[in-house]
Formats: structure tokens, sequence, C-alpha cells
């Protein structure tokens, strides 16, 4: 498969002239990241709409078309046709500039991530940092969202927003840093290469690997507003937060960022710790590459859905405690153990050492932030 | 002075110019955010990666979130329309702006990468900054990182002050957050 779309791409580029190939080959794989992701996400509501409907006991969409599968059409449909409603006292211009600015660095984010040996969009050599700079712009889209709809619920649930993406956003970036360290690198092509011959080859395969994945998984869960950490658009307790204010195709923009989001963070963490395009056991590798990288990807969208259905929501403080008290000196713990796996080399002492040092402060941490009783709440701002 | 220079120089001005004449503090901010945009632009034209992705990274994401987060925290965000967006004292400011851009013109000319009129092509890699971050500019880089971590004990002792009566696990939300 891999192959001949390198064809296909390179036959296409091969009628342009010598001068316009780099930026022709690059315009090519634009209709091609849109299309797989925007597909993506078509598919990934249907199934976790079903997939909730089967935690919970009931089907799920069952009505269009077979087993529902046509719900996202039918879904799509009704959102173009909705009529678009901007509250009058609402700052038309950034109103309307808000959700282009989100979706736009969704897209580009895909844009360093290897999906195959050769199927890297854009090289970068600082490709990572590109990654989490685009990343963080949607701040500010959310912002804008927030405060030009003039509504208290509005803004206060994307101060929410930020507060959160702003917190989970560092241990986000410290539980890469462990990844760079050890592979040298900033490129996600590079990282993604070295990870070849089998799963004990992974960075996840290692202890400080592990330890960084999972925080890396639970920072990009609250990074994309996901469940457990969906209180910035819980519907329950603050409306819909910054998005309260949006319908029609603007309101499905913000949903499809989300979404995009969540790709983007879920292609990341199989590029960096779960061997991106190479097979789990060296036999495996007559399969293509794209076959390897999307099948892992579905495996951790999969588990991002079980994920939802299974916890609660977490409450605002507890939420920021964690990310601070917990998930920060995590990530140092996770680096702190790297550093310790490059100098003794891997080797068995490695492994006798670099154990504890995720695991230690992984207990010491869980018995501080245990609370003998919860204190009273007081309510600062609702007086 | 190519095309591509141009468009990104009209791009950061453009956003400059909003971020001084328009009313509207919140659309001054998202402005200046644009000029950030720009000047990261520029140092992306110029080769420097590392530099552009760190000035998005920090300028777009974080200090334009940290302005928006003390006007909102300390004034009345609505436009002012009676006043002029020149303050009294502008003849101080012109005059300040003026010494300084005299001074980086100065230096600039000064610099020895001018005067060699063959242009300089090294495309600085990422290891290559980290390398020198770590060895010959490790003092200055532990100075800033010092400098940093005073700044924000400060912020928390300052929001430390109103503490008693306030439930601790309520605390986290109202840290300023750090330049991620």
């Amino acid at each position: 498969m891999e192959n001949w779309i390198f064809h296909i791409q390179d036959s296409l580029v091969g009628l342009t002239a010598e001068t316009g190939r780099p930026p022709v080959a690059r315009f090519l794989s634009i209709p091609l990241l849109i299309g797989t992701f925007a597909g993506f996400f078509a598919l990934t509501t249907w199934l976790e709409r079903k997939a909730l409907g089967r935690i919970q006991n009931r089907l799920g969409p069952n009505r269009v078309g077979p087993a529902g599968i046509l719900q996202p059409a039918a879904d799509g449909l009704k959102m173009i046709f909705k009529e678009d409603v901007v509250p009058r006292s609402a700052d038309k211009i950034v109103h309307f500039l808000a959700p282009i600015i989100l979706i736009l660095p969704a897209f580009l984010a895909f844009s360093v991530i290897p999906y195959g040996r050769q199927l890297v969009p854009v090289h970068l050599d600082a490709g990572l940092l590109f990654f989490f700079a685009i990343g963080g712009t949607a701040e500010l889209a959310v912002f804008m969202a927030g405060w030009s709809s003039r509504n208290k619920y509005a803004m206060l649930g994307a101060m929410r927003a930020i507060a959160q993406m702003i917190s989970y956003e560092v241990p986000l970036l410290l539980s890469v840093v462990p990844v760079v360290m050890l592979s040298q690198s900033l490129s996600p092509a590079v990282i993604a290469a070295e990870q070849s011959g089998g799963f004990w080859h992974w960075h996840a395969a290692t202890p400080w690997g592990i330890a960084a994945f999972l925080l890396f998984l639970t920072a990009a869960l609250a990074e994309s507003n996901r469940s457990p950490f969906d209180i910035p658009e819980a519907e329950s307790e603050i409306i819909a937060g910054h998005m309260t204010e949006y319908s029609g195709f603007k309101y499905a923009l913000f949903f499809l960022a989300e979404y995009l989001g969540l790709f983007a963070m879920s292609g990341l963490a199989v590029t960096l710790f779960l061997g991106s395009y190479h097979a789990p056991l060296p036999i495996l590798d007559f399969l293509p590459g794209p076959f390897w990288f999307f099948g892992k990807f579905a495996c951790l969208i999969a588990l991002f859905i079980w994920i939802r259905g299974t916890l609660p929501r977490l409450r605002t403080d507890q939420l920021m405690s964690l990310a601070w008290k917990f998930m920060l000196p995590m990530t140092l713990a996770a680096l702190a153990a790297a550093a310790v796996w490059f100098y003794a080399d891997g080797g068995w002492l490695a492994w006798f050492l670099c154990p504890p040092c995720v695991a230690v402060p992984y207990w010491l941490l869980g018995r501080s932030s245990r609370r003998k009783k919860p204190a009273e709440r007081v309510y600062r701002f609702a007086d | 002075m190519s095309v591509a220079f141009v468009f990104i120089a009209l791009i950061a001005l453009a956003g400059a110019a909003g971020a001084v004449f328009l009313r509207q503090i919140v659309h001054c901010v998202l402005c200046l955010a644009v000029a950030f945009i720009g000047v990261s632009m520029l140092y992306l034209q110029l080769g420097a990666q590392f530099l552009g992705f760190a000035q998005i990274l920090i300028y777009f994401g974080a200090v334009t979130i940290l302005i928006l987060f003390a006007i909102l925290l300390t004034r009345n965000s609505g436009p002012n329309l009676s006043e002029s967006p020149f303050s009294t004292g502008y003849g101080i400011g012109l005059f300040v702006s003026g010494a300084v851009f005299a001074c980086l013109v100065w230096a600039v000319r000064q610099a020895s990468m001018i005067r060699q009129s063959t242009a300089v092509e090294t495309e600085v890699s990422v290891q290559k900054i980290g390398e020198r971050l770590m060895t010959e500019y490790v003092l200055p880089l532990e100075v800033v990182a010092l400098l940093l971590t005073v700044a924000m004990i400060g912020a928390v002792t300052i929001a430390m002050k109103e503490a008693p009566e306030v439930n601790p696990a309520d605390k986290p939300a109202d840290k300023p957050s750090s330049p991620s």
C-alpha cells in the first residue's frame, strides 16, 4: 500500500518541472490528509456513539443506514442546514474567526507525523516543536470564542478550558522530553525510524517509556478536552462552555477540531512510544507501514472511547491538583529515569535502577495526595 | 528583498499597527498575536526553525494568553471611545523608542556578519543550539532559569496573601501559569 501511494505521488510529481517538485509533493499530501482524518472523524463519532450506547446498555444510533453507519452523514447535513445564529451583541469578526483559527492548526499538526517509511508529509528538523507550537494556538481560539460571544457562561467556560489546557500542556511537553533526550532528535521521522525490529525496541517497552507514555496519554486526554477531563464542555455543569453561542456549522467545526486534536495526539503517541509504522514482530514486516500505524492508532482511539464510557468527570479543582501536584512531579521522575537509563546504557543495571526511579515517586505522590477528610468548599466568587 | 519578506513584514507591521491604534483592548492583544506570528514567520524564512517555532509556542501560545488574563482580571475591558489612544506623554515615548531603534540600528551595523557581503548560509540545527546552550551559554541559561523561578515564587507569594479563608484545594487554579 505504501509503495503504490508513493508511486502515484511520484508519477504525479514527475509531471511537473524539476524545480517545482517539492512544493507539488507537499500540495498533493494536503487533500490526502484532510480526507483521511475527516473520514476518521465521521467514523469515530459513529463508533463512539455505538460503543457508549453498548456500555450504557442501549442501542446507540440505528436508524440511518445499516447499523446506523450513515448517522455521521445525516448529522453533517443537519449541521450545514441549521441556521447560523450570531448573538446581536457579539463581536462579529472575532466570533467568525475563532472556529477558523481553531481548525487550521488542528489540520497542520498532521503534517509532521510519519505514516510510513516514505509517508512523511513534511520533513522538519524541529517537527516535534512545530507540533506543540501549533497545538498551543488552540488556547487563543478558545479565548476568542468565549470572549466574542458576550456571554458570561461562554466566558467562564473559556477561562476554565484555557486554565486546563495551559496546566496540562506542561506535563504533556515534559513527558515527551525523555524520548527526545534518548533519541537525540526533535524530528518525528527520526524517532519513528529508530524503533524498528519488534515491540521490545519500542520506547513504551522501557520503564521510563511506559511511565512517559501513560503520562502523555493522560495529558493528551486533558489537552483535547476528552472525558474524564471534559469539564470545559460538560453540558450538565456549564452548558457547552466556550461553544455556548455557536450553532450550525461553526459548532460542528469546534467538534471537528476537538476530535482532530485527539487524533493528532494519538498519532504522536504512536510515533513516539509505540514504534510508529513498525510491525510488533520482525516476521510481520511484510505488511506495509501505514497498516501498522493506523492499526495502533485505531487501538488508541478505541481505548479513549472506552475510558470515556468508564470514568466519571473530574471536578475543576481536582483536575488542577492532578496536573500540578501529581502529573508534573511524575514527568520529572520519568525524566530522571530516562537519564539513569541513558547512563546505564540500557543494560541489566538500567533495568534494575530505572523502575524504582518511577515507582517510588508514584507511591509517595499517591500517598501524599490521599486526603483524610474532604475540606469544606468555599465559593469565593459566587457570594 | 524577496516577495516573501515583503509579505511577512507587511503582516507583522499591520499587526503591530493594529495593536497600537485599535480602541478595544482585547482586539489590540489579538493584533499583537498577529505581529508575533509575523515575527516567527520572519525567523522561519531565515531558516531558524527552532527560534521560529519557539516564538510561536511562547509568544503566541503563552504570552498572549498571559496578557489576556491580566487584562480580564484587572480592568473592565469595555471600549473606551472618549480617550485618545495616545497617552499624554507620548513625546517621551517617541524619544525612548527612537533611542532604542537608533541603538539597534547601530548594533546591527556594527555586527561583523553584515560587513562581509557574502550571504552566510548556515542551517543551524536544533542539536547545535542545544549543545551551545549546555556548554558555552550554560551560565546565562541558569541565570534565566533562576530569574523565572524567583518570579514564580513571588507571584505565588502575592497570591497566597488572601489564603486563610480559601480552601487549599482551590489554590492551583489561581496559580499563575508558568510559560509552557
